[in-house]
Protein backbone atom coordinates (compact mmCIF):
# COMPACT_ATOMS: atom_id res chain seq x y z
CA UNK A 1 0.00 0.00 0.00
CA UNK A 2 1.22 3.54 -0.96
CA UNK A 3 1.58 5.86 1.34
CA UNK A 4 1.95 9.28 0.37
CA UNK A 5 2.23 12.34 2.64
CA UNK A 6 -0.28 15.11 3.76
CA UNK A 7 0.14 18.87 1.96
CA UNK A 8 0.75 20.80 4.80
CA UNK A 9 -1.65 23.62 6.02
CA UNK A 10 -0.81 26.83 5.80
CA UNK A 11 -2.69 30.30 6.61
CA UNK A 12 -5.78 31.96 5.03
CA UNK A 13 -4.07 35.06 5.22
CA UNK A 14 -5.66 38.46 5.48
CA UNK A 15 -7.51 38.34 2.12
CA UNK A 16 -9.56 35.70 2.16
CA UNK A 17 -12.94 37.60 2.13
CA UNK A 18 -13.38 38.05 -1.39
CA UNK A 19 -12.91 33.93 -2.46
CA UNK A 20 -14.90 32.47 0.83
CA UNK A 21 -17.37 34.94 2.06
CA UNK A 22 -17.70 37.59 -0.87
CA UNK A 23 -21.61 38.18 -0.71
CA UNK A 24 -20.88 38.91 3.45
CA UNK A 25 -18.03 41.13 2.29
CA UNK A 26 -19.76 43.16 -0.68
CA UNK A 27 -17.76 41.93 -3.45
CA UNK A 28 -18.86 40.94 -6.51
CA UNK A 29 -18.45 37.30 -6.79
CA UNK A 30 -20.49 34.10 -7.01
CA UNK A 31 -21.03 33.15 -3.07
CA UNK A 32 -21.87 29.22 -1.89
CA UNK A 33 -21.69 29.43 1.88
CA UNK A 34 -22.83 32.24 4.40
CA UNK A 35 -23.50 32.73 7.99
CA UNK A 36 -26.90 31.14 7.66
CA UNK A 37 -26.98 27.44 7.99
CA UNK A 38 -30.87 27.08 7.68
CA UNK A 39 -33.73 28.96 6.14
CA UNK A 40 -36.52 31.04 7.63
CA UNK A 41 -38.87 28.64 7.33
CA UNK A 42 -36.86 25.77 8.67
CA UNK A 43 -38.82 23.97 11.41
CA UNK A 44 -37.02 24.65 14.69
CA UNK A 45 -35.78 26.84 17.55
CA UNK A 46 -34.40 29.23 16.14
CA UNK A 47 -31.25 30.98 17.39
CA UNK A 48 -28.22 33.12 16.30
CA UNK A 49 -24.95 32.56 17.86
CA UNK A 50 -22.52 35.88 18.23
CA UNK A 51 -19.09 36.00 19.43
CA UNK A 52 -15.59 37.18 19.08
CA UNK A 53 -12.34 35.97 18.45
CA UNK A 54 -9.85 37.14 20.86
CA UNK A 55 -5.87 37.16 20.96
CA UNK A 56 -3.50 37.18 23.77
CA UNK A 57 -4.03 40.69 24.42
CA UNK A 58 -7.73 40.21 24.54
CA UNK A 59 -8.46 42.14 21.42
CA UNK A 60 -11.30 41.64 18.70
CA UNK A 61 -9.85 39.58 15.75
CA UNK A 62 -10.99 41.54 12.51
CA UNK A 63 -9.43 39.31 10.13
CA UNK A 64 -10.82 35.90 11.31
CA UNK A 65 -12.97 33.07 9.76
CA UNK A 66 -15.44 30.81 10.86
CA UNK A 67 -17.05 27.67 9.94
CA UNK A 68 -19.92 26.45 11.73
CA UNK A 69 -20.70 22.55 10.57
CA UNK A 70 -23.95 21.50 12.67
CA UNK A 71 -24.08 17.58 12.18
CA UNK A 72 -27.62 16.99 12.80
CA UNK A 73 -29.32 18.80 10.01
CA UNK A 74 -25.66 18.56 7.91
CA UNK A 75 -25.48 22.36 7.62
CA UNK A 76 -22.44 24.47 7.11
CA UNK A 77 -21.78 28.28 8.04
CA UNK A 78 -19.22 30.40 7.24
CA UNK A 79 -18.22 34.20 8.87
CA UNK A 80 -15.61 36.41 8.61
CA UNK A 81 -15.31 38.94 11.49
CA UNK A 82 -14.35 42.11 9.25
CA UNK A 83 -17.77 43.22 8.78
CA UNK A 84 -19.30 44.05 12.17
CA UNK A 85 -18.57 46.89 14.30
CA UNK A 86 -17.17 45.05 17.11
CA UNK A 87 -15.72 42.41 15.02
CA UNK A 88 -18.04 39.59 16.03
CA UNK A 89 -19.04 36.74 13.63
CA UNK A 90 -22.90 36.55 13.66
CA UNK A 91 -24.71 32.96 13.04
CA UNK A 92 -28.11 32.01 11.80
CA UNK A 93 -29.58 28.91 12.77
CA UNK A 94 -31.51 26.40 14.48
CA UNK A 95 -30.85 24.67 17.92
CA UNK A 96 -29.58 21.61 17.29
CA UNK A 97 -31.07 17.94 18.65
CA UNK A 98 -28.50 15.48 20.39
CA UNK A 99 -26.76 13.89 18.14
CA UNK A 100 -25.07 10.34 18.11
CA UNK A 101 -25.21 10.26 21.96
CA UNK A 102 -23.26 13.56 22.40
CA UNK A 103 -25.39 16.92 23.59
CA UNK A 104 -26.46 19.23 21.50
CA UNK A 105 -23.32 21.19 19.77
CA UNK A 106 -21.55 22.15 17.00
CA UNK A 107 -18.39 21.79 15.50
CA UNK A 108 -16.18 24.91 15.19
CA UNK A 109 -13.46 25.51 12.77
CA UNK A 110 -11.01 28.55 13.37
CA UNK A 111 -9.01 30.34 10.46
CA UNK A 112 -7.19 33.78 10.89
CA UNK A 113 -3.90 35.01 9.76
CA UNK A 114 -1.46 34.18 11.93
CA UNK A 115 -2.78 30.89 12.14
CA UNK A 116 -0.78 28.51 9.77
CA UNK A 117 -3.22 25.97 10.73
CA UNK A 118 -7.03 26.07 11.77
CA UNK A 119 -8.21 25.06 14.99
CA UNK A 120 -11.54 22.80 15.45
CA UNK A 121 -13.47 23.52 18.53
CA UNK A 122 -16.94 22.88 19.76
CA UNK A 123 -19.74 24.52 20.82
CA UNK A 124 -22.78 23.40 23.85
CA UNK A 125 -25.07 25.32 24.94
CA UNK A 126 -25.65 26.34 28.26
CA UNK A 127 -29.38 25.31 28.66
CA UNK A 128 -28.44 21.61 28.20
CA UNK A 129 -27.13 21.40 31.60
CA UNK A 130 -28.00 18.13 32.02
CA UNK A 131 -27.01 16.44 28.57
CA UNK A 132 -23.56 18.43 28.79
CA UNK A 133 -23.11 16.22 32.14
CA UNK A 134 -23.34 13.56 30.42
CA UNK A 135 -21.53 14.37 27.45
CA UNK A 136 -17.93 12.21 26.81
CA UNK A 137 -16.23 15.14 24.82
CA UNK A 138 -16.93 17.63 27.50
CA UNK A 139 -16.21 15.19 30.17
CA UNK A 140 -12.85 14.51 28.56
CA UNK A 141 -12.32 18.32 29.49
CA UNK A 142 -10.78 18.83 32.65
CA UNK A 143 -13.50 20.02 34.58
CA UNK A 144 -12.18 24.11 34.55
CA UNK A 145 -11.90 24.43 31.46
CA UNK A 146 -15.05 23.36 30.20
CA UNK A 147 -16.94 26.58 30.47
CA UNK A 148 -14.74 27.90 27.25
CA UNK A 149 -17.00 25.33 25.41
CA UNK A 150 -20.70 26.86 26.52
CA UNK A 151 -22.31 29.40 24.80
CA UNK A 152 -24.41 31.15 27.02
CA UNK A 153 -28.19 31.58 26.13
CA UNK A 154 -29.27 34.89 26.65
CA UNK A 155 -32.10 37.26 23.98
CA UNK A 156 -31.38 40.58 22.16
CA UNK A 157 -33.76 42.36 20.02
CA UNK A 158 -36.52 39.82 20.74
CA UNK A 159 -34.35 37.21 19.40
CA UNK A 160 -32.54 33.98 21.09
CA UNK A 161 -28.70 34.62 21.06
CA UNK A 162 -25.84 32.35 21.99
CA UNK A 163 -22.85 34.44 22.87
CA UNK A 164 -19.90 32.33 21.94
CA UNK A 165 -16.16 34.19 22.10
CA UNK A 166 -13.03 32.27 21.64
CA UNK A 167 -10.20 33.23 23.57
CA UNK A 168 -6.98 31.98 21.29
CA UNK A 169 -4.57 32.51 24.89
CA UNK A 170 -4.89 33.82 28.20
CA UNK A 171 -6.42 32.14 31.54
CA UNK A 172 -9.81 31.64 29.55
CA UNK A 173 -7.94 29.79 26.32
CA UNK A 174 -10.59 28.12 24.66
CA UNK A 175 -9.91 24.20 24.36
CA UNK A 176 -9.29 23.39 21.10
CA UNK A 177 -8.93 19.37 19.96
CA UNK A 178 -6.74 17.30 18.19
CA UNK A 179 -8.99 16.21 15.44
CA UNK B 1 -9.39 9.02 10.53
CA UNK B 2 -5.98 9.46 10.96
CA UNK B 3 -5.03 12.62 12.84
CA UNK B 4 -3.20 15.87 11.09
CA UNK B 5 0.48 14.69 10.88
CA UNK B 6 2.06 16.88 12.91
CA UNK B 7 5.08 16.37 11.34
CA UNK B 8 4.34 18.07 7.74
CA UNK B 9 1.56 20.67 9.36
CA UNK B 10 3.46 23.64 11.01
CA UNK B 11 3.11 24.78 14.73
CA UNK B 12 0.73 27.40 15.97
CA UNK B 13 3.40 29.29 16.94
CA UNK B 14 6.23 30.71 14.69
CA UNK B 15 7.86 33.35 16.17
CA UNK B 16 9.52 34.46 12.46
CA UNK B 17 6.09 34.56 11.37
CA UNK B 18 4.74 37.96 13.81
CA UNK B 19 1.16 37.22 13.64
CA UNK B 20 1.64 33.58 15.53
CA UNK B 21 2.70 34.83 18.32
CA UNK B 22 -0.81 36.50 19.85
CA UNK B 23 -2.79 34.03 18.04
CA UNK B 24 -1.52 30.73 18.50
CA UNK B 25 -3.25 28.78 21.08
CA UNK B 26 -0.41 28.26 23.47
CA UNK B 27 -2.15 25.16 25.53
CA UNK B 28 -1.45 21.48 24.16
CA UNK B 29 -4.22 20.17 21.98
CA UNK B 30 -6.86 17.91 23.65
CA UNK B 31 -7.22 14.43 22.43
CA UNK B 32 -10.93 14.13 20.85
CA UNK B 33 -12.50 10.39 20.51
CA UNK B 34 -13.25 9.74 16.65
CA UNK B 35 -16.52 10.31 16.45
CA UNK B 36 -19.45 11.11 13.59
CA UNK B 37 -19.56 14.91 14.68
CA UNK B 38 -16.22 15.58 13.05
CA UNK B 39 -16.68 12.52 10.42
CA UNK B 40 -19.11 13.96 8.81
CA UNK B 41 -19.03 17.27 6.24
CA UNK B 42 -20.83 19.26 3.62
CA UNK B 43 -21.33 17.90 0.26
CA UNK B 44 -21.71 20.14 -2.62
CA UNK B 45 -23.38 19.44 -5.89
CA UNK B 46 -22.39 20.97 -9.57
CA UNK B 47 -25.88 23.19 -8.58
CA UNK B 48 -23.20 25.39 -6.35
CA UNK B 49 -21.01 25.61 -9.34
CA UNK B 50 -21.51 28.26 -11.68
CA UNK B 51 -20.46 26.88 -15.68
CA UNK B 52 -17.14 30.26 -14.96
CA UNK B 53 -16.42 29.66 -11.37
CA UNK B 54 -13.03 27.76 -12.13
CA UNK B 55 -12.12 30.32 -14.96
CA UNK B 56 -11.28 33.41 -13.21
CA UNK B 57 -9.17 35.10 -16.65
CA UNK B 58 -12.91 35.07 -17.45
CA UNK B 59 -15.36 35.04 -14.16
CA UNK B 60 -14.52 38.90 -13.32
CA UNK B 61 -14.02 40.44 -16.72
CA UNK B 62 -16.21 44.17 -16.51
CA UNK B 63 -15.00 45.42 -20.10
CA UNK B 64 -11.73 43.00 -21.34
CA UNK B 65 -10.00 40.47 -20.21
CA UNK B 66 -7.34 40.21 -17.25
CA UNK B 67 -3.69 41.55 -17.63
CA UNK B 68 -1.08 39.20 -17.02
CA UNK B 69 0.11 35.77 -17.81
CA UNK B 70 -2.54 33.13 -18.19
CA UNK B 71 -2.09 29.64 -16.25
CA UNK B 72 -4.10 26.62 -16.10
CA UNK B 73 -3.48 25.08 -12.87
CA UNK B 74 -4.39 21.31 -11.92
CA UNK B 75 -3.98 18.22 -10.34
CA UNK B 76 -5.72 15.51 -8.50
CA UNK B 77 -6.95 15.13 -4.13
CA UNK B 78 -5.80 12.19 -3.15
CA UNK B 79 -6.25 10.74 0.38
CA UNK B 80 -2.51 9.58 1.87
CA UNK B 81 -3.39 6.26 0.39
CA UNK B 82 -3.37 7.40 -3.12
CA UNK B 83 -7.41 6.79 -3.21
CA UNK B 84 -9.16 9.97 -5.28
CA UNK B 85 -11.02 12.13 -3.22
CA UNK B 86 -14.73 12.81 -5.82
CA UNK B 87 -16.76 15.74 -6.41
CA UNK B 88 -14.88 17.53 -3.38
CA UNK B 89 -15.21 21.52 -3.54
CA UNK B 90 -12.08 23.71 -3.91
CA UNK B 91 -12.12 27.03 -3.40
CA UNK B 92 -9.02 29.38 -4.56
CA UNK B 93 -8.27 33.11 -3.95
CA UNK B 94 -5.29 35.19 -5.07
CA UNK B 95 -3.74 38.71 -5.93
CA UNK B 96 -3.68 39.79 -9.61
CA UNK B 97 -1.10 40.00 -11.90
CA UNK B 98 0.43 42.77 -10.40
CA UNK B 99 0.68 41.75 -6.79
CA UNK B 100 -2.47 42.94 -5.70
CA UNK B 101 -5.73 41.78 -4.09
CA UNK B 102 -9.13 43.19 -4.64
CA UNK B 103 -9.64 43.45 -0.98
CA UNK B 104 -10.94 45.99 0.48
CA UNK B 105 -7.69 45.88 3.38
CA UNK B 106 -4.90 45.50 0.61
CA UNK B 107 -3.11 48.95 0.30
CA UNK B 108 -0.42 47.68 -1.45
CA UNK B 109 0.36 50.64 -4.41
CA UNK B 110 -0.28 48.17 -7.43
CA UNK B 111 -2.92 48.54 -9.96
CA UNK B 112 -6.16 46.56 -9.74
CA UNK B 113 -6.95 44.71 -12.47
CA UNK B 114 -11.06 45.90 -13.68
CA UNK B 115 -11.59 42.72 -15.57
CA UNK B 116 -9.92 40.25 -12.18
CA UNK B 117 -11.77 39.33 -9.21
CA UNK B 118 -8.86 36.51 -8.12
CA UNK B 119 -11.68 34.41 -6.86
CA UNK B 120 -12.56 30.65 -8.33
CA UNK B 121 -13.91 27.48 -7.05
CA UNK B 122 -14.75 24.13 -8.92
CA UNK B 123 -15.82 20.11 -7.84
CA UNK B 124 -13.01 17.35 -8.48
CA UNK B 125 -14.16 14.76 -10.84
CA UNK B 126 -14.41 11.22 -10.57
CA UNK B 127 -10.59 10.63 -10.60
CA UNK B 128 -9.96 13.40 -7.64
CA UNK B 129 -9.02 15.98 -10.78
CA UNK B 130 -9.48 19.34 -10.58
CA UNK B 131 -9.06 22.88 -13.32
CA UNK B 132 -8.10 26.20 -12.66
CA UNK B 133 -7.58 28.75 -15.93
CA UNK B 134 -6.25 31.78 -14.22
CA UNK B 135 -3.43 34.59 -14.54
CA UNK B 136 -0.10 33.68 -12.68
CA UNK B 137 -0.51 36.42 -9.22
CA UNK B 138 2.07 38.82 -8.75
CA UNK B 139 4.34 38.54 -6.02
CA UNK B 140 3.42 41.33 -3.17
CA UNK B 141 5.18 43.38 -0.03
CA UNK B 142 3.94 42.43 3.66
CA UNK B 143 5.00 44.16 7.00
CA UNK B 144 5.96 41.49 8.49
CA UNK B 145 9.84 42.20 8.73
CA UNK B 146 12.32 45.03 7.03
CA UNK B 147 11.94 44.18 2.88
CA UNK B 148 8.92 41.43 2.98
CA UNK B 149 7.33 39.87 0.17
CA UNK B 150 4.93 36.92 -0.13
CA UNK B 151 6.44 34.40 -3.33
CA UNK B 152 3.98 33.97 -5.62
CA UNK B 153 0.93 31.45 -4.58
CA UNK B 154 -2.52 31.39 -4.80
CA UNK B 155 -4.70 30.06 -1.65
CA UNK B 156 -6.69 26.74 -1.48
CA UNK B 157 -9.45 25.64 0.49
CA UNK B 158 -10.68 21.90 0.71
CA UNK B 159 -13.10 20.17 2.01
CA UNK B 160 -12.50 16.63 1.55
CA UNK B 161 -15.03 14.22 2.89
CA UNK B 162 -15.07 14.85 6.73
CA UNK B 163 -15.09 18.32 8.92
CA UNK B 164 -11.76 16.28 10.05
CA UNK B 165 -10.17 16.49 6.39
CA UNK B 166 -10.66 20.21 5.67
CA UNK B 167 -7.46 21.89 3.99
CA UNK B 168 -6.27 25.40 4.06
CA UNK B 169 -3.24 26.03 2.03
CA UNK B 170 -1.35 27.76 -0.70
CA UNK B 171 0.52 26.98 -4.10
CA UNK B 172 3.77 28.12 -5.18
CA UNK B 173 5.96 28.05 -8.13
CA UNK B 174 8.65 26.56 -8.81
CA UNK B 175 11.67 28.18 -8.77
CA UNK B 176 10.69 31.28 -6.29
CA UNK B 177 13.75 32.81 -5.10
CA UNK B 178 10.94 34.44 -2.42
CA UNK B 179 10.52 30.99 -1.29
CA UNK B 180 13.81 30.89 1.34
CA UNK B 181 12.15 34.36 2.88
CA UNK B 182 9.19 33.44 3.51
CA UNK B 183 7.91 32.35 7.03
CA UNK B 184 4.98 31.23 6.03
CA UNK B 185 5.91 28.60 4.00
CA UNK B 186 8.90 27.75 6.37
CA UNK B 187 6.71 27.20 8.86
CA UNK B 188 5.90 23.92 7.52
CA UNK B 189 8.58 21.91 8.53
CA UNK B 190 11.39 20.83 5.56
CA UNK B 191 9.60 17.43 5.37
CA UNK B 192 7.23 18.31 3.01
CA UNK B 193 7.54 22.25 2.03
CA UNK B 194 8.38 20.94 -1.52
CA UNK B 195 4.30 19.24 -1.69
CA UNK B 196 3.39 22.52 -1.74
CA UNK B 197 5.17 24.20 -4.91
CA UNK B 198 3.12 23.09 -8.51
CA UNK B 199 5.34 21.56 -11.02
CA UNK B 200 5.53 23.35 -14.25
CA UNK B 201 4.71 21.08 -16.96
CA UNK B 202 3.78 21.33 -20.60
CA UNK B 203 1.78 18.40 -20.73
CA UNK B 204 -0.72 20.61 -18.90
CA UNK B 205 0.39 23.69 -20.88
CA UNK B 206 -2.17 24.67 -23.60
CA UNK B 207 -0.42 25.32 -27.06
CA UNK B 208 -0.49 29.32 -27.81
CA UNK B 209 -2.71 30.10 -24.94
CA UNK B 210 -1.55 29.11 -21.33
CA UNK B 211 1.16 27.73 -19.10
CA UNK B 212 0.15 24.36 -17.40
CA UNK B 213 1.12 24.31 -13.59
CA UNK B 214 0.21 20.48 -11.48
CA UNK B 215 -0.64 20.78 -8.45
CA UNK B 216 -1.72 17.68 -6.51
CA UNK B 217 -2.98 17.71 -2.43
CA UNK B 218 -3.15 14.97 -0.12
CA UNK B 219 -5.94 15.00 2.31
CA UNK B 220 -5.29 12.77 5.50
CA UNK B 221 -6.79 9.44 4.68
CA UNK B 222 -7.60 6.47 7.63
CA UNK B 223 -5.45 3.66 8.23
CA UNK B 224 -7.94 1.49 10.24
CA UNK B 225 -10.01 2.15 6.51
CA UNK B 226 -7.31 2.87 3.85
CA UNK B 227 -10.05 2.25 0.73
CA UNK B 228 -12.73 5.15 2.45
CA UNK B 229 -15.47 4.77 4.51
FE1 LIG C 1 -1.95 35.74 -0.16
Amino acid sequence: MIELLQTPSQTVGPYFAYGLVPKQYGYNHTNIITGSLVDENSAGEHIQIIGQVLDGEGVAIPDAMIELWQPDIKAIGRFGTGTDEQNRFIFNTIKPQSFEGQAPHISVVVMMRGLLVHAFTRLYFSDETEANAQDEVLRSVPEERRATLIAQRGELGGKTVYTFDIHMQGDNETVFFDV
Amino acid sequence: MDKRDWLVHPSYLFPDYQSTILRAPKRELLPIKANLSERTGPVFGLDSISPLDNDLTKNGCVNGEPLGERIVVSGRVLDQFGQPIRHTLIEIWQANAAGRYVHKVDQHAAPLDPNFVGGGRTLTDEEGRYKFYTIKPGAYPWGNHHNAWRPNHIHFSLFGPQIATRLVTQMYFPGDPLLQYDPIYKGAPEKNREAMISKFTLDLTEPNFALGYEFDIILRGSHANPFGI
